[in-house]
């Protein structure tokens, strides 16, 4: 077991399973001089030169619907969104062609595409360049969507990913390429679309995903001292989203926080709860609470994007009141 | 020309240079957050643009845009205390570096996302033509953002519908870390406005009366009704595409050469060796400039922050009764 970053996860990653298969390929915007806007490319260049890292120019349509072709015709590319953000840029493809081709044309072609994508808030980037939009991209039927929120999972996810002969978002967040996790020696893969608990508890499961799952373990920890043992389920996927281990943790807890860093309305929460209502509502001893992201575009200003944000004091009030 | 116009031009281009040194310590500081681009090197060309334009003439550019703003008329206290994220900012500290605008100077924003507000200037001008009135749009993008579809989009449809739109690109050698070399099609931009029809031109960035020359004749031509038409701008950023920029894709031999040969000591001896102004005088206009930016620090350093309160603020136009 050794310790590293989430971004020298997502980095090794990328590294082993180019070195393993020819078939795979970077690109996207600065990912070869420059070294990856955050970094995670660096060095990548010089050790598997131009062809297999290609710097492209600012056409995100491009870059996707390109990486679609090659998908199709035998490649398997890693194409790099600078942001989910710029995602927008090239919705159309993401969702009407990398999403619908394999089904559409009765399973003849097949799309071996990872798209990678950092989003979240928190750096003061303002409103078009924070944005948390992942449960939009979890609405289409035909893409999977992945979002780990630890350094194992996000090297043995992207590996997976790779591997898979589907069309994959896999959703980092910029604010936490720092944090530092153990990782397993050796080669290995996450599955995709399996949740896991990530904390033992028997009070109350709190469901989280990404960014809000090192938020979450703070929470627990806080909480910890106060008496109240949280249990952390960890979604990983959200589509296919896996409820088995919320639904197997609510049924001895009874209570339930679903914490996400994008928007309350019609988010990742209103999914999970409506799911735990639908197959688990006997077991239901309070009303289930969500922590997200005010309805508000981020703010630029700092402390008006912080009070937007969702926060590790939300989580520990929103637990308390589940155990009320 | 009167000496007081020429000296004007001194005095805005210093002005910019200020307050971009000025920006880039308060960022070091941690004052500013979020991604800033200055505009050092680049003076010559929104001093020369705005000069040339009407009041009725609209505006619009990118996220470089500290520049236009001062040009356009907006107060320097206001842009610092945008930069710090005020309420009193030109967008009320919720737009920051990137998204400056003042409706009432006819300066319809910086905009973050490459290439999406070159379709808007397209609608700006649209709604001029079928009002009757003379105005014309100036739109600015990088050389970068010819490469994404929007680009495209909107030059066709300008030229399609006729539209009074000046197009404007800032061939600074740079998108980020990417030269057109490696990213498009054609290295000479101008050569992309052909394949749409219109009427280019090229000009000397640098060279801010040659600037302000040129738009003025491309503005005439376009309000007597020839359509749309396209300028490329050369020019060149000293710094990095924003801070923190590693710089790897440049030498330093590169940028010293056009450092030698920039806009703002061009200009100054042009106005010495042709007499227009002393050398004492050019000084006072600097030392204005200092204190301007002194101030606009203090204005800004003393401007009250954005209330929590007033976090849904804008959010829409009607007042909601169900909230966001
Ligand atoms: C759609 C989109 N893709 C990528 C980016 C990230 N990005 C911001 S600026 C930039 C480079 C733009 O270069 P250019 O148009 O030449 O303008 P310059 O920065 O040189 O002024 C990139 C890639 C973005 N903001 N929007
Ligand atoms: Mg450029």
């Amino acid at each position: 077991m050794a310790i590293i970053t989430m971004r020298e996860a997502i980095s090794q990653a990328l590294w082993e399973e180019m070195e393993r298969d020819p078939k795979v390929f970077i690109m996207g915007e600065e990912v070869g001089v420059w070294g990856g806007t955050y970094a995670v490319t660096k060095g990548f260049l010089d050790h598997f030169g131009a062809e297999r890292v290609r710097d492209t120019p600012i056409a995100e349509a491009a870059i996707i619907g390109s990486a679609i072709g090659a998908a199709m015709a035998g490649m398997r590319p890693v194409a790099e969104l600078m942001t989910m953000n710029f995602a927008f840029s090239a919705m159309d493809h993401i969702v009407n062609q990398a999403a619908k081709i394999h089904y559409m044309f009765g399973g003849q072609m097949k799309v071996p595409l990872v798209i990678r994508a950092p989003g979240g808030g928190g750096r003061q980037l303002a409103a078009t360049h924070s944005q948390t939009p992942d449960a939009l991209f979890a609405h289409f039927p035909g893409l999977k969507v992945v979002a780990p929120g630890t350094p194992e999972d996000a090297k043995g996810l992207l590996k997976a990913a790779i591997r898979s002969d589907d069309p994959i978002l896999y959703i980092e967040n910029a604010t936490v390429y720092q944090q530092r996790g153990e990782v397993p020696d050796g080669d290995y893969t996450t599955p995709i679309g399996k949740s896991k608990v990530q904390r033992e508890g028997k009070d109350v499961t709190l469901v989280t995903y990404s960014k809000m799952v090192p938020y979450s373990m703070k929470a627990a920890d806080e909480l910890a001292k106060e008496g109240i043992d949280v249990e952390i389920v960890d979604l990983r996927s959200l589509r296919p989203l896996d409820m088995g281990p919320v639904i197997e943790s609510f049924k001895h807890t009874n209570r339930a926080v679903i914490a996400e860093e994008g928007w309350k309305s019609f988010g990742v929460g209103a999914e999970v709860t409506a799911r735990i209502y639908e197959e688990a509502f006997d077991y239901v001893d309070a009303p289930i609470q969500r922590v997200a992201q005010k309805e508000v575009p981020l703010p630029y200003n700092r402390h008006l994007e912080q009070l937007a944000l969702p926060q590790v004091e939300d989580i520990i009030k929103a637990v308390k009141e589940v155990m009320r | 020309m009167e000496k007081q116009d020429y000296l004007e031009l001194y005095h805005q281009m210093v002005l910019i240079r200020r307050l971009e040194e000025t920006a880039a310590e308060l960022y070091q500081k941690g004052d500013i957050g979020g991604f800033l681009h200055l505009y050092i090197g680049q003076e010559a060309v929104s001093t020369g643009i705005l000069a040339a334009r009407q009041e009725q003439d609209r505006v619009i550019t990118a996220y470089r845009d500290h520049g236009v703003a001062l040009n356009a008329g907006l107060p320097v206290n206001l842009i610092m205390a945008e930069l710090l994220g005020k309420e009193t900012g030109v967008s009320k500290g919720r737009g920051g570096s990137m998204h400056m605008a003042d409706v009432s100077k006819n300066f319809w924003g910086g905009h973050a996302i490459v290439g999406a507000h070159i379709p808007i200037a397209a609608g700006l001008a649209l709604a001029d033509k079928m009002e009757k009135r003379d105005g014309v749009t100036i739109c600015m993008f990088g050389e970068g953002a010819t490469n994404i579809g929007y680009f495209h989009e909107g030059v066709n449809l300008a030229k399609a519908w006729e539209l009074p739109v000046l197009w404007v690109c800032e061939n600074n050698h740079y998108g980020m870390g990417t030269p057109p070399s490696k990213a498009s099609a054609v290295s000479e931009i101008i050569q992309k406005a052909c394949g749409y029809g219109m009427p280019a031109y090229d000009v000397d960035g640098m060279d801010v009366m040659a600037v302000k020359n040129m738009v003025a004749d491309r503005l005439a031509e376009i309000r007597k009704g020839s359509g749309p038409q396209f300028l490329e701008v050369l020019t060149y950023r000293f710094r990095g595409h924003s801070m923190g920029d590693p710089e790897r894709y440049r030498t330093k031999e590169e940028v010293k050469k056009f450092i030698e040969n920039g806009p703002i000591d061009r200009y100054h001896k042009f106005l010495t060796e042709q007499k227009i102004a002393s050398e004492k005088e050019l000084t006072e206009l600097q030392k204005k400039a200092d204190k301007q930016i002194e101030e606009a620090v203090k204005f800004a350093e003393e401007s009250p922050e954005p209330a929590d309160d007033t976090l849904f603020d804008n959010i829409y136009v009607e007042d909601l009764e169900g909230g966001a």
